[in-house]
């Protein structure tokens, strides 16, 4: 029988904080993640940290879906969370993202 | 018709290029062939975190079994090629078969310079380029300990900052006035050489070393001036040369590297070279030819050969990008400096700052950051992004930290 699990959803931002093709850090108790906006309008969320060596995405550069990390260049498609190439070969967790009045929700489980 | 491509050298390059042939689209064999006992790994940590981690680590792999696998990359690890016969387009091996090639990349990397002063030896002086050696000066961290590193480079003065991490002595001794040679701009080596300082690092500059003396206890370096600075470990960073002995063997063009041209192919149209091991024209800076000691470099010019391999005729143009971690500060470098004649410096706060260089004609040739990582990052990576460009930003646009760099990407 499938199980429901039930999705915490938290404020992370006000959707303005966030510039377009850009990504914020937002920290819960001892999580971290990455909270972004693409060119197109549009939020995801990701795990703070890089893969590769557990470096603050939030400080790299953001182009197109694309997150490239800060520390060696790894980069990652955000609204998926998959590796592109080395160094960084282990996806991203990724976050369900809902604005609502907003506001930047995401889900955790 | 290509059917076998083989690799020497299975570091940085050889295993990028080993995997980016794969994912290119060739379905013939690919052998990696490297001397080094362990799966390739990563260098740039075993100066840093190898060093200073908390436990005892395990080399930084760059692939598994598991992905070599995958790939259908053969990796014969542990073992040594001693020959290139050209004519016959085979890769002779320390004791085993000789492995036919249809094209053939030299990836050997670089290796550390040896120190050559009276009492140099493998039981008093160490170099730091391999898993094993790091782990072997990793054991000798402890507190108290008294670390002597000669040269004052970039794995100096990692090196430095690891031991003083892990409660040991270091002191520096450098031949020139100053740390980190031209590559570095004059301000950031002071800021460098004053935060040592500040660690507790001792600083000798414009020192020439003499020869080396050993005893039961100890071991000392005696300096030019008569001074005599004893410890208990002395490690030499003083450069690193290029592996060409088999390149040169075969008769192939070497010029400060193996001589490769802007498709990363030697004189020898089915044998290629890349990484620290080979010398290639830039196409941004006027076709000069540089070598170049960078694991990004390393990696895209693995990427990129596989396509010349392969066939392709791109030129490899990727902006020089470097860094080095000392303390909590990362310095980066994009570009290159050589048709510098101007600086812009920008305040990125916290005391990061970040240096633009222009040439005569205000185009960006290269960029300078000293700063916490998470500070400088971003800006490094645009400025980079401009420089391929050949972008000639407003100089009052690049000193004003409240316009965007994104915005100058036009
Ligand atoms: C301690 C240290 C710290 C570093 N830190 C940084 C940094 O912070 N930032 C940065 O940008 N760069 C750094 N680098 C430089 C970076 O690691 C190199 O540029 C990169 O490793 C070069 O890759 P490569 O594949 O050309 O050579 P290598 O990684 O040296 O690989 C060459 C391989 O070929 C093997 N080989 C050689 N001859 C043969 C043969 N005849 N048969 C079989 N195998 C052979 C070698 O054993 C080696 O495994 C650092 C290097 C070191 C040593
Ligand atoms: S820490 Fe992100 S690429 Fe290395």
């Amino acid at each position: 029988m499938p199980t429901a699990i039930a999705t915490r959803w938290i404020e992370a931002c006000a959707a303005d904080e966030i510039d377009e093709e850009d990504v914020i850090r937002f920290d819960e108790g001892d999580r971290t993640f990455a909270i972004y906006r693409s060119p197109d309008d549009t939020y995801f969320a990701t795990d703070g940290l890089c893969t590769h060596e557990k470096v603050h995405l939030a400080d790299g550069l953001v182009m197109d879906n694309i997150i490239e990390c800060p520390k060696h260049n790894g980069r990652f498609d955000y609204t998926t969370g998959k590796a592109k190439g080395a160094p960084v070969c282990v996806d991203l967790k990724t976050y369900p993202v809902r604005v609502e009045g907003g506001k930047v929700l995401i889900g955790l489980d | 018709m290509t059917e076998h491509m083989v690799v020497i050298g299975a570091g940085e390059a050889g295993a990028r290029a080993a995997m980016a042939l794969r994912e290119n689209g060739f379905a013939g064999t690919i052998t990696l062939i490297g001397d080094e006992h362990h799966l390739p790994y990563e260098r740039p940590p075993l100066s840093k975190a190898v060093l200073t981690g908390a436990e005892e680590p395990a080399p930084p792999h760059i692939l598994d079994e598991a992905r070599l696998a995958a790939r259908g990359v053969s990796l014969l690890h542990g073992t040594a090629a001693i020959a290139i016969d050209r004519a016959g387009h085979r890769v002779a091996l320390a004791g085993s078969d000789a492995v036919p090639y249809d094209r053939l990349l030299i990836a050997t990397g670089a290796r550390a310079r040896r120190l050559a002063v009276p009492g140099t030896g493998p039981e008093t002086v160490h170099y730091l380029r391999s898993f094993p050696e790091a782990l072997a000066l990793r054991r000798r961290l402890v507190p108290g300990h008294r670390l002597i590193v000669i040269g004052g480079g970039f794995i100096g003065l990692e090196l430095a900052a690891a031991a003083r991490a892990r409660g040991a002595d270091a002191t520096v001794i450098e031949m020139a006035p100053r740390l980190l040679g031209r590559a570095v701009p004059q301000e950031f080596a002071a800021l460098l050489a004053a935060r040592h300082e500040a660690e507790g690092v001792r600083l000798v500059l414009g020192a020439t070393i003499d020869r080396i003396e050993t005893t039961a206890e100890a071991h000392s370096v005696v300096l030019g001036s008569g001074e005599i600075i004893t410890g208990d470990t002395i490690v030499a960073g003083i450069g690193a040369l290029p592996e060409t002995a088999l390149a040169e063997a075969a008769g192939l063009a070497i010029d400060n590297g193996i001589a490769v041209d802007a498709s990363l192919a030697t004189d020898d149209p089915d044998i290629f070279a890349a990484g620290d091991c080979c010398s290639f024209p830039h196409p941004l800076y006027d076709g000069r030819r540089i070598r170049l000691e960078a694991w990004r470099n390393a990696q895209d010019q693995g990427n990129a050969v596989a396509k010349a391999m392969l066939g392709g005729r791109e030129p490899y143009e990727a902006v020089p990008w470097f860094w080095s971690d000392q303390y909590d500060l990362t310095l980066q470098i994009a570009g290159l400096s050589y048709l510098a004649t101007a600086t812009v410096t920008r305040d990125l706060g916290d005391g990061a700052r970040l240096d633009f260089h222009l040439a005569d004609d205000g185009r960006l040739v290269s960029a300078s950051a000293l700063g916490p990582n998470g500070r400088i990052a971003r800006d490094v990576r645009l400025a980079e992004m401009l420089i391929a460009r050949r972008a000639r930003p407003p100089a009052a646009d690049l000193a004003d930290p409240a316009t965007k760099l994104k915005s100058l990407m036009v």
